[in-house]
């Protein structure tokens, strides 16, 4: 019995040692999983500044004016001013250019963002609150175009779309800088 | 000091705000310190509403409604759950009678001896059904040794807390409770491991019900293989287990300008600690295979925020892992069911909860949490981008806000320190508002990127007192003042920066015992 279970043991360590292997024994690889269909990653979605993966389609100021009255007002204000009440909560969405280095900051969509595409992303992906997802792709482009109109970053005649959104010029966009902790301060 | 996840230049394409609850109690150690007195808490209620009723309770600046509003919410919120403590402390006398008040506890005793045997009916037996929540309510007998218990297995075979423990977490009061947050009692805390169901929260679109059979995990981007993982395909992986703190990069942001809450829970609940257990990235990593020039990951959650932070692809390489298991039981779904992502020592909002797709990348995605959100204004206008550590820090748990003393003698002063850099190496107490120090004694494990308790025997002579304590980790870093925060970043709103605010917590000790929040 004993001498079964040993050559058993034999036969499983020399079938690993066909795999390359760490030094604690485990196969470096396992070949779990599957892999995903095209189909399966095109529901995915994250738009970085320079606007890889932003869908066809183009918005309107105002297209974006009715989408933004029948969807985004109730909760951000009918002036984009945002609504801090009780069961409500949402964020400003315009002005406060020029208080960022101040006591009183105001951030908002055109005083703080710093790339417009982080905008579209976010009103794909989270936006409305409460029905997260519902916008078309145009719809999307539409309320960006809206609100960068009404933050007098875009003119309002002016069409979004999958290559002029990168190109869109925020404000704030150099307004960052990197962590620099631990505060070489704190070691004086 | 090497900084490698501070944005580079080549990382910027073509050049170029949380909640609150509060618990105040005093649960002392050992039942003779037991102080908490329907009248004490009378007198914080009153206090809370003085002060709730400021028109300008923190100086700000007349236009800022909001943040006025939002501040006298949070304390009305503290000044709620006060209420709530002594509503319990009144109505179940079964827990009254736990407190060293001799008057009451007789008084029980004399209801109790009136019933020929079995369950005591009195007062208590009004809050059958009431029982505090992730408690049972069950008829409490006048002498245990004289009746049998609760048959075994009658729970359905997963247990519940003592209908007499009635710690919970409380909701900072933002206007939406779908994207909210809610503190850790601290003040109540034990060890360093913070019971699941008492562990912080921070939701940004409430808390997904997901079925794990239909959860997935698709990992793609620069990869050689990109891949899909079902839960047990994930489950499969060699696993590890690790015990981290968790802390919300917001914790604290009351505390800039002046002390506004009273208590731990309120200013520093936003941390907790669990063993977590899963799949380190390396392990995924090597299984999809790295493609050259990837530099980030995008992690991804399935809530209906459909979270997503931009992570160094060094940090997930270095101690990443993906969670399925936190305490020894599958991960509780506000914490991230069926899997979250854990990057020890990180803020909390890049610990991607419910996690359903990493992304690898170049470049960073810019997402809305990591440039309009969670950044750090500075006074000078400009914003510290990518500030994942949570540096060294501490806190006395007790004695802490709103606890009172009842007299003069011996208190052993205990409460918690982390590093998201490493080991704790050394905690020191003042009773002097920080003229004088003294080294606490640290409780083994001292565990890299994890809570570590500390002790340190007090002798209250009192006097009025300031009790304070300074963590250094295992780097050199020590935990700075307030003020040496201040004087480097400004105070950027009322909020100041908001966040990454890890500066020494100062409890006053007053004559009569009664401490309080206070900026020494």
């Amino acid at each position: 019995m004993c001498t079964l279970r040993a050559a058993v043991s034999l036969a499983a360590v020399l079938a690993l040692t066909q795999a390359a292997r760490t030094q604690d024994g485990y196969p470096s690889r396992l070949d779990i999983g599957v892999t995903p269909s095209a189909q399966e990653l095109a529901q995915f979605y994250a738009i970085p500044p320079d606007g890889r993966g932003l869908p066809p389609g183009r918005g309107s100021y105002a297209a974006g004016q009715k989408i933004y009255a029948d969807s985004c007002a109730v909760c951000h204000g009918d002036k984009l001013q945002g609504i801090p009440a009780a069961g409500i909560g949402g964020d400003r969405l315009i002005g406060g250019r020029g208080t960022l280095a101040s006591e009183a900051p105001v951030k908002t969509v055109e005083s703080y963002w710093p790339y417009a595409t982080t905008l579209f992303d976010y009103v794909k992906r989270a936006m409305p609150f409460t029905a997260p997802g519902s916008l078309t792709d145009e719809q999307v482009y539409s309320v960006v175009a809206y609100i960068l109109g009404e933050a007098n970053i875009l003119p309002k005649n002016a069409e979004v779309n999958g290559s002029s959104l990168p190109k869109i010029a925020m404000p704030n966009r150099d307004g960052f800088v990197p962590d620099p902790r631990p505060e070489v301060e704190l070691y004086r | 000091m090497p900084r490698p996840y501070a944005l580079k230049d080549a990382d910027v394409p073509d050049k170029t705000a949380h909640e609150i609850e509060i618990n105040e109690s005093s649960q002392l150690q050992g039942n003779e310190l037991l102080s908490s007195s329907s009248a004490h808490l009378s007198k914080i209620e009153e206090q809370a509403r003085e002060e709730s009723a400021m028109a300008d309770p923190q100086g700000l600046p007349e236009d800022d409604e909001r943040t006025k509003s939002q501040i006298a919410a949070m304390i009305e919120a503290e000044r709620d759950a006060l209420a709530r403590r002594r509503r319990e402390l009144e109505s179940c006398d079964c827990k009254a009678g736990m407190f060293p008040d001799p008057g009451r506890r007789r008084a029980l005793f004399a209801a109790g001896s009136a019933l020929a045997a079995g369950v005591t009916l009195g007062p208590g037996h009004a809050a059958a059904g009431k029982a505090s929540p992730g408690a049972v309510w069950r008829d409490v007998a006048d002498d245990p040794t004289k009746v049998p218990g609760t048959p075994t297995a009658e729970d359905g075979g997963y247990g519940s807390r003592s209908q007499f423990e009635s710690d919970v977490r409380w909701r900072y009061p933002t206007p939406t409770t779908i994207s909210s947050w809610t503190m850790a009692p601290l003040d109540r805390s034990e060890g360093i491991i913070t019971p699941s169901g008492l562990h912080f929260e921070r939701h940004h679109g409430g808390i997904p019900t997901i079925d794990p059979a239909r959860h997935f995990l698709f990992v793609h981007g620069m990869t050689q293989r990109p891949k899909k993982f079902s839960m047990t395909d994930i489950k499969r992986f060699p696993s590890v287990s690790r015990l981290h703190f968790i802390e919300c990069s917001g914790n604290g942001l009351t505390e800039w300008r002046k002390p506004t809450l009273k208590t731990v829970q309120g200013t520093h609940g936003l941390l907790s600690t669990s063993e977590w257990t899963g799949v380190q990235f390396s392990t995924i990593a090597r299984e999809v295979g790295l493609k050259e020039g990837a530099a980030w990951v995008l992690a991804e959650g399935a809530d209906s925020a459909v979270m997503t932070r931009s992570i160094p692809l060094e940090k997930l390489l270095n101690d990443g892992m993906l969670a399925y298991a936190q305490n020894g039981e599958a991960l509780r779904p506000e914490q991230g069911y069926p899997l979250r992502l854990i990057l020890p020592g990180w803020e909390g909002n890049t610990h991607i909860k419910w996690l359903r797709r990493l992304e690898l990348s170049d470049k960073p995605f810019m997402t809305r949490e990591e440039t309009s959100k969670y950044t750090d204004l500075l006074i000078s206008g400009k914003a510290r981008q990518f500030s994942f550590t949570m540096e060294a820090k501490s806190v006395i748990t007790f004695p802490s806000g709103e606890i009172k003393l009842p007299g003069t003698g011996l208190y052993e002063v205990t409460g918690l320190a982390w590093s998201g850099r490493g080991r704790i190496a050394r905690v020191e107490v003042s009773a002097d508002g920080g003229k004088s120090w003294h080294l606490a004694a640290l409780q083994d494990p001292v565990l890299p990127i994890c809570t570590t308790r500390f002790r340190f025997p007090w002798f209250w002579n009192g006097q009025p007192a300031v009790l304070q304590s300074r963590a250094t980790d295992e780097t050199g870093y020590i935990q700075p003042t307030l003020k040496q925060l201040v004087d480097i970043r400004g105070l950027a709103g009322p909020f100041g920066s908001v966040y990454h605010l890890n500066a020494i917590q100062s409890w006053a000790v007053a004559g009569d015992g009664s401490v309080s929040n206070v900026h020494a």
